[in-house]
């Protein structure tokens, strides 16, 4: 049974988001996404200043299995992006919930949260696969 | 229906995820394919290969059976122990399995074929055999384990007994030698020094237990993919098949052409082939951008196109290598279709890495 922290929000594509409280968001791949991928070896994040659409495919997790995109789960401007996994894309597998995470948003439009699922309904969504 | 190899509750209990190979249950990691990876370069790891077929051949006709039905040829061994890679080509000079053939006496040899293509192996080895006094058994008894890495000879030296010491004390690279209840040879599928152990199934899950306790880390088939494409060695159903030639697969070093009349299945195909060069060529690619080659993936070289049979990123080097099969003209660069993009890749010979060291 993989983790799913019951504070965070979940896309069904597997990515989950952590409101930090300031009008920024912080997104990566869920532990059940790299248990599927398996050993990440490169992950391509976007650019600080790009904008970027709810769903929009915006980085890639390429793993020993295959490449994958990562959608953003909501639209907004990138403020910050996870430069350690240029070296270390192991975190994502090793810690998806810290050391791991991928980029930050800075919501345009902070009520497309309420489209997402909380962490019962991603789990229910994983069940369903 | 799928089977199960004699360890598989010793995967189980070392945390391995199991998927379906080819209808035999096995472990794919146990954990990090990497690690796993990085511990046979450095160290020691273990693979299970009991899913792999043995079929021992005995009989008056042993020799000049096995030089019809393999494109290497037998003879070259003389010395017992001694083993030999080649291809089992059909009529058409395509490769049905690549084998390896252990030399007991001339009329005693072991053959070590893959087990996704035993079914259509044994049919077609049993059909050549009709024509010869041969018997041929297969060993389904005896189960398979491939210690490799730089410390595996020195790891496993410390589950051997006296004698079984002695018996692989300075054996050379591809022999192979009965000591006691083991068969141990000096081969492998990674690059790397070490040992293939044939155990019979009741005594494997022990092997296995002593080796974890001397040190050998567990590695999966993933690893053992990363391994073996580093080392440049391929994977059949991938890297070559029925409809591929031995020579576009890089392996004319495994065809013997003298005695010019010793009339091996497929030859004539393949003598034809060689003449005219009219045959594609297996290669190397390297990526160092970011991106992971993958197979089935368009190559594009001047004057046409290819297609990589495997790709990965290679653990060792950090950046991802493949094989690809491209037209004979191809020079030492190409550009392979990646995302729907065309990235420039390095040609090379197809072996990256022996030994734990970079060979590009």
């Amino acid at each position: 049974m993989s983790n799913i922290p019951s504070e965070l929000k979940y896309a069904s594509s597997h990515e989950w988001v952590r409101d930090e409280g300031d009008g920024t968001f912080t997104v990566g791949i869920t532990e059940h996404a790299q248990e599927l991928l398996g050993d990440m070896v490169f992950v391509d994040l976007p650019d600080v200043e790009d904008e970027v659409d709810a769903g929009e495919d915006c980085a890639v997790a390429e793993s020993v299995k295959a490449a994958s995109d990562i959608y953003a789960p909501i639209g907004g401007e990138v403020v910050a992006i996870n430069e350690d996994l240029e070296d270390a894309p192991e975190n994502v597998n090793s810690d998806p919930y810290g050391d791991g995470w991928l980029f930050r948003i800075k919501a345009s439009d902070a009520s497309e949260l309420d489209n997402l699922l909380d962490a019962e309904g991603y789990q229910n969504s994983i069940d369903e696969d | 229906m799928t089977s199960k190899t004699v360890l598989h509750a010793k995967h189980l209990e070392s945390g391995a995820k199991m998927v379906d190979f080819h209808g035999w249950e096995m472990p794919i990691n146990y954990g990090s394919q990497i690690e796993e990876h990085h511990a046979v370069r450095q160290d020691a790891g273990m693979f299970d290969v009991s899913h792999m077929t043995i079929v021992d051949i005995k009989g008056d006709e042993a020799k000049p059976f096995l030089r019809k039905l393999v494109a290497n040829d037998v003879e070259k061994l003389q010395v017992a122990g001694k083993a030999l890679y080649t291809g089992m080509l059909n009529a058409e000079g395509g490769v049905i399995d690549d084998l390896i053939i252990y030399f007991f006496t001339e009329t005693e040899y072991r053959l070590v074929v893959n087990s996704a293509t035993r079914e259509k192996d044994l049919a077609h080895i049993a059909t050549v055999a009709a024509d010869f006094k041969v018997e041929v058994t297969e060993r389904p008894e005896i189960a398979m384990i491939a210690v490799q890495g730089p410390n595996a000879k020195e790891k496993t030296a410390q589950v051997l007994d006296a004698d079984q010491q002695a018996a692989v004390e300075g054996m050379k690279p591809f022999f192979g030698v009965q000591a006691g209840d083991l068969f141990i040879a000096t081969t492998g599928y990674t690059g790397e020094d070490g040992y293939e152990i044939a155990v019979h199934n009741d005594g494997a899950v022990e092997l296995w237990q002593k080796l974890l306790d001397a040190g050998v880390a567990p590695a999966g088939l993933g690893a053992r993919d990363t391994l073996r494409l580093e080392a440049g060695m391929n994977l059949y159903g991938q890297d070559m098949d029925e409809t591929v030639s031995p020579l576009a697969a890089n392996m004319a070093w495994t065809i013997s052409w003298e005695p010019e009349d010793r009339d091996f299945i497929g030859r004539d195909v393949v003598a034809k082939q060689r003449a005219e060069k009219s045959t594609d060529k297996l290669v190397g690619l390297v990526l160092e951008a970011k991106g992971v080659l993958r197979a089935g993936s368009k190559v594009v070289v001047e004057g046409g196109e290819g297609v990589i049979t495997s790709g990965t990123f290679s653990p060792t080097l950090g950046h991802s290598v493949a094989l690809a099969r491209v037209p004979r003209s191809t020079g030492d660069s190409a550009q392979v279709e990646m995302r729907k993009k065309l990235v420039d890749v390095k040609v090379v010979k197809p072996c990256f890495v022996r030994n734990g060291k970079s060979v590009i």
